[in-house]
């Protein structure tokens, strides 16, 4: 056996489920991809976010919320040990809106979620004069937004670089470069067989391959649809201090300069970028933030959401193969805290772990 | 959306050679370049060209009127100062100044060019360090030469440079030249290219006679180059067989040869390969200019390095193929024209051999010490690549997250090549098994004010909803 | 009174225009490329990078390399892609970078 655990997936999710379970003292094998294995980790937006989430499942919203109060204390170990500041700012968040209906929609939405949540969801609603006391550089054709003081952000690229060191660090070994094939389970144990070779050997499996979960799921017994969902995000130069909290179209990085988000188109597994997708980006950036104009736009990616048909995570040991686990989301940044501070008691099954039961595969049940 | 047969991305010799013959053919064309006026690096702004410059530069920089000559046609448009920072699906978009417009073209040739290979020795960020090139631009472009320059690195360009500063009255105090006898004998197993490219040679004999007569000093096979100086460059220092030198300097040029722009050509999906000889990744091409992707041609320089003289080649021959393409011409007049010109091209093609081997880049700045910068615009040295290349990073995109090396605003153009050499070698792999950057536009930075120009809010972009 | 510059022009009777860089006044060739001119008129540090503060100047003159980036009329411009225009107000890139970013 070479592991307690292998990962299939070195992602944020699959690190950061590899960091906790080390933490556990569990042996651990991470196996990544290649080169050209599409990247959810390497194109997101960077935002620990939470408001938004679970208007539907409120369970949703918690997690999200367990997550982001986790998350100060994670980034601080996490630099304590490989020197790595990942750049974390939760001071609140900002979803900006164009017209006075979208607001009042949205509010209520939040007020609804604020009470099945027994009140601890921290949001106030800002007019136009009290957006811009907060947000000077926000322009006229913004009526209002939704400031949600547990939203903030942080580098996810140097939130991955961290993971990736802190893992091996702490004696997980990260297996790079490999596809998997296929994965199976025979005396006792899982085989994961990589296409150009190597066999690995573990007690247990997770499957944290984002949309590779269509393609390995099925063979464990797993039944969850994942789609892709492209995103593409700009970045500017380096400016000088313009926008103070995130918002869900335009963060300013550590480095200076300013991102903006973020398509969702349904175009497969198509992660280009697009002429018609970088203007409206930037048309609706400049519409929120008019200094933007000016700004020169320096670099573009395109990346793929790993979305479930509700969009809520995916947490689900499975049924024909017991020590075999999928976790999925589309918010492994927001997540990551939870994901490896909380899920390791999941996976080991101690009694103190958190109730993921909402977040199985049965609810896709047909 | 305005639409034209052929875009060409550079007005440089095969731009023009190819906007000249696809014109000529019946095609209307569209000449794309950032520059003010036609003419590429090697025949910068030579419309403008005094006659002092004229003396200084000699007769290969005013041939290029000839070819700039060829612009005056009537199916030409010529768009100066315009930088293109998308080609997609055949469309061409690009800003002039604030203004960004967008055009359909039936093909695209990209004629980029080369830039000069970045030479990564410690200091070489320094200000008053610049590339031998650029001191050559600025005597073409606005007629000031550069004084008191030390030259540092290898090739005929150096020699080239060197020369033009001596006859504009500022003689170089130094040539510092990597290369070694030793190269120069390799070379001469290439001794059949070397006589039909006896003109260069000749050339280049009489260059070194001029220098020697003007009694410049050339330090030959030097090693251990480093830039040294706080605020700016104050010395070159260096190690020529058994001595050590420290000269004082504040003005160096650098020059180890050149290579394939292929920011555009990548940007639009051309395979790539890793050319040995030329130190560079080289893209897919025919020998018409066709690239394996639909529309998009390539030629001059940026389709492997073969000097001006094959870029005009390359251009007229690309312009047939194109013009025969969309049944300006037929196969037949195509064959006709470009075939000799084919013959003639390899010809001058193979003196390059011999250039290679005799004058090789300076292998200490393809595979930097530690301590040099690699990224100029993020600042990351060669050690920091080392490090990541060696800890689970899958390839040069994961390490350019993990160190920010080629995110910055050159958008990589100068380290890339740097980057997989480092990884290929942390590895023990061929720089192509590592591979290259994914690029992506914008080719080249566009203000979002103009980018957002673009944008019909009567055509949104095909969204899903919201979603948790 | 010649400037301190390694860089000399080969014409100079030629119509000289006033612009200002970095808060000084300078008198330079009209239509001339804009970084080869502030480079004979002596300037040194065209900008200072983002990480270390350090200078830089002028690099490739060909577009490629973005070291000669300065701020003229508010927008960041590459020097050696502009001609020089009567009355341009061009600042060094990467100035007043102290903020929420970079701060901690």
């Amino acid at each position: 056996m070479d592991a307690d655990f292998a990962i299939v997936g070195g992602g944020v999710v699959g690190l950061s489920v590899a960091w906790g379970l080390l933490k556990h003292g569990q042996s651990v094998i991470v196996i990544d991809g290649t080169e050209r294995t599409p990247r959810a980790s390497r194109g997101n937006f960077g935002l620990i976010w939470v408001q938004g989430k679970g208007t539907r499942q409120p369970r949703y919203a918690a997690w999200s919320q367990q997550s982001a109060a986790l998350w100060s204390d994670f980034a601080v170990e996490l630099e304590d040990s490989t020197g790595r500041n990942v750049a974390l700012e939760q001071r609140g968040g900002l979803d900006l809106h164009f017209s006075e209906d979208s607001l009042a929609e949205w509010a209520a939405k939040y007020e609804a979620l604020k009470a099945a949540l027994g009140g601890d969801y921290p949001y106030e609603i800002l007019d136009a004069r009290a957006l811009r006391l907060e947000e000077p550089a926000i322009g006229p054709r913004v009526v209002g937004a939704l400031l949600h003081h547990q939203d903030g952000h942080a580098n996810p690229l140097r939130l991955l670089r961290a993971l990736s060191e802190d893992v091996q660090r702490l004696g997980g070994r990260i297996e790079a470069g490999r596809e998997v094939s296929r994965v199976t389970q025979g005396d006792g144990l899982f085989c994961i067989t990589c296409a150009d070779g190597p066999e690995i050997r573990a007690e247990k499996v997770v499957l944290a391959v984002g949309l590779g979960a269509a393609m390995l799921g099925p063979q464990l017994g797993f039944k969850t649809p994942v789609n892709p969902e492209r995103g593409q995000i700009l970045i500017t130069e380096k400016l000088p201090p313009l926008i103070r909290r995130p918002s869900l179209i335009a963060r300013q990085v550590n480095e200076g300069g300013v991102q903006i988000s973020a398509t969702n188109e349904r175009v497969g597994m198509d992660d280009g970028v697009t002429g018609k997708g970088l203007a409206q980006l930037a048309a609706e950036a400049v519409a929120a933030y008019p200094a933007l104009a000016r700004a020169k736009l320096l670099r573009s990616w395109g990346a793929l959401r790993v979305m479930t048909p509700d969009g809520l995570p995916v947490y689900q040991e499975s049924g024909v193969m017991p020590g075999a686990f999928l976790i999925t989301c589309h918010s492994g940044i927001t997540l990551a805290a939870a994901h490896a501070r909380l899920v390791g008691d999941w996976l080991l099954g101690r009694p103190d772990a958190p109730d993921l039961e909402v977040f199985g595969e049965a609810r896709f049940a047909i | 959306m305005k639409r034209v047969d052929l875009a060409v991305i550079g007005a440089g010799p095969a731009g023009m050679a190819a906007a000249t013959e696809a014109a000529g053919a019946g095609l209307r064309v569209l000449l794309l370049d950032e520059q003010r006026s036609a003419g590429g690096q090697v025949f910068r702004n030579v419309d403008a060209a005094s006659e002092v410059r004229d003396k200084v530069l000699g007769q290969d920089f005013v041939v290029g009127r000839k070819l700039t000559m060829g612009l005056a046609h009537r199916d030409i448009t010529h768009v100066t100062g315009a930088s293109v920072w998308s080609i997609e699906d055949r469309v061409v978009r690009f800003v002039t100044g604030d203004e960004a417009q967008e055009v359909c073209a039936e093909h695209v040739l990209l004629a980029t060019g080369a830039l000069e290979r970045a030479m990564p020795v410690p200091g070489w960020t320094l200000p008053g360090v610049m590339t031998a090139g650029a001191a050559q631009i600025m005597l073409k472009e606005a007629g000031i030469a550069t004084r008191d320059a030390v030259l540092v690195g290898s090739g005929p360009l150096l020699y080239l440079v060197a020369v033009q500063l001596l006859r504009a009255g500022y003689p170089p105090r130094a040539l510092v030249e990597t290369q070694t006898r030793g190269d120069m004998r390799g070379a001469l197993i290439h001794w059949r290219a070397a006589l039909r490219g006896w003109r260069y040679l000749q050339r280049g004999a009489a260059m070194l006679n001029e220098l020697r007569n003007a009694g410049i000093a050339r330090f030959v096979g030097a090693r251990e180059v480093t830039l040294l100086g706080r605020r700016r460059v104050e010395a070159v220092h260096f190690r020529c067989g058994g001595t050590v030198h420290e000269l004082a300097s504040d003005t160096v040029l650098l020059h180890h040869g050149v290579v394939p722009n292929v920011q555009a050509a990548r940007a639009v999906g051309v395979p790539h390969r890793w050319n040995n000889r030329q130190h560079a990744f080289v893209p897919e091409v025919d020998r018409w200019g066709r690239t394996p992707v639909e529309g998009i041609w390539i030629a001059g320089d940026g389709a492997g390095i073969g000097g001006a003289q094959v870029a005009e080649q390359s251009g007229r021959i690309a312009g047939w193929a194109i013009a025969q393409a969309l049944g300006g011409i037929t196969l037949e007049e195509r064959n006709a024209r470009a075939l000799p010109l084919i013959s003639k091209r390899a010809i001058e093609l193979s003196i390059r051999s011999f250039l290679e081997r005799a004058y090789p880049p300076y292998e200490a700045a393809l595979v930097p010490e530690d301590e040099a910068t690699v990224c100029r615009c993020e600042e990351v040295s060669a050690q920091e690549i080392r490090a990541a290349a060696t800890s689970g990073c899958t390839g040069p995109d994961q390490l350019k997250a993990f160190t920010r090396a080629g995110m910055g605003r050159c958008q990589g153009r100068f380290c890339g090549l740097t980057v997989t050499r480092l990884m290929a070698e942390e590895r023990g792999v061929d720089p192509d098994e590592v591979g290259y950057f994914r690029i992506r536009p914008p080719i080249k930075p566009v203000s979002l004010g103009a980018l957002a120009a673009l944008h019909d809010p009567n055509d949104p972009l095909e969204q899903v909803g919201g979603h948790d | 009174m010649k400037p301190d510059s390694r860089f000399e022009l080969l014409e100079p009777d030629v119509p000289h225009v006033a612009v200002h860089f970095a808060g000084q006044s300078y008198r330079l060739p009209e239509g001339a490329n804009l970084a080869a001119a502030l480079l004979a008129a002596g300037v040194k540090v065209f900008g200072r990078t983002a990480q270390r503060g350090v200078g830089r100047a002028p690099f490739c003159m060909m577009g490629a390399c973005f070291d000669c980036l300065v701020e003229v009329d508010g927008e960041s411009r590459q020097a050696c892609l502009m001609q020089v225009r009567e009355g341009m107000d061009i600042r060094r890139s990467g100035q007043a970078q102290e903020g929420p970013y970079e701060a901690r």
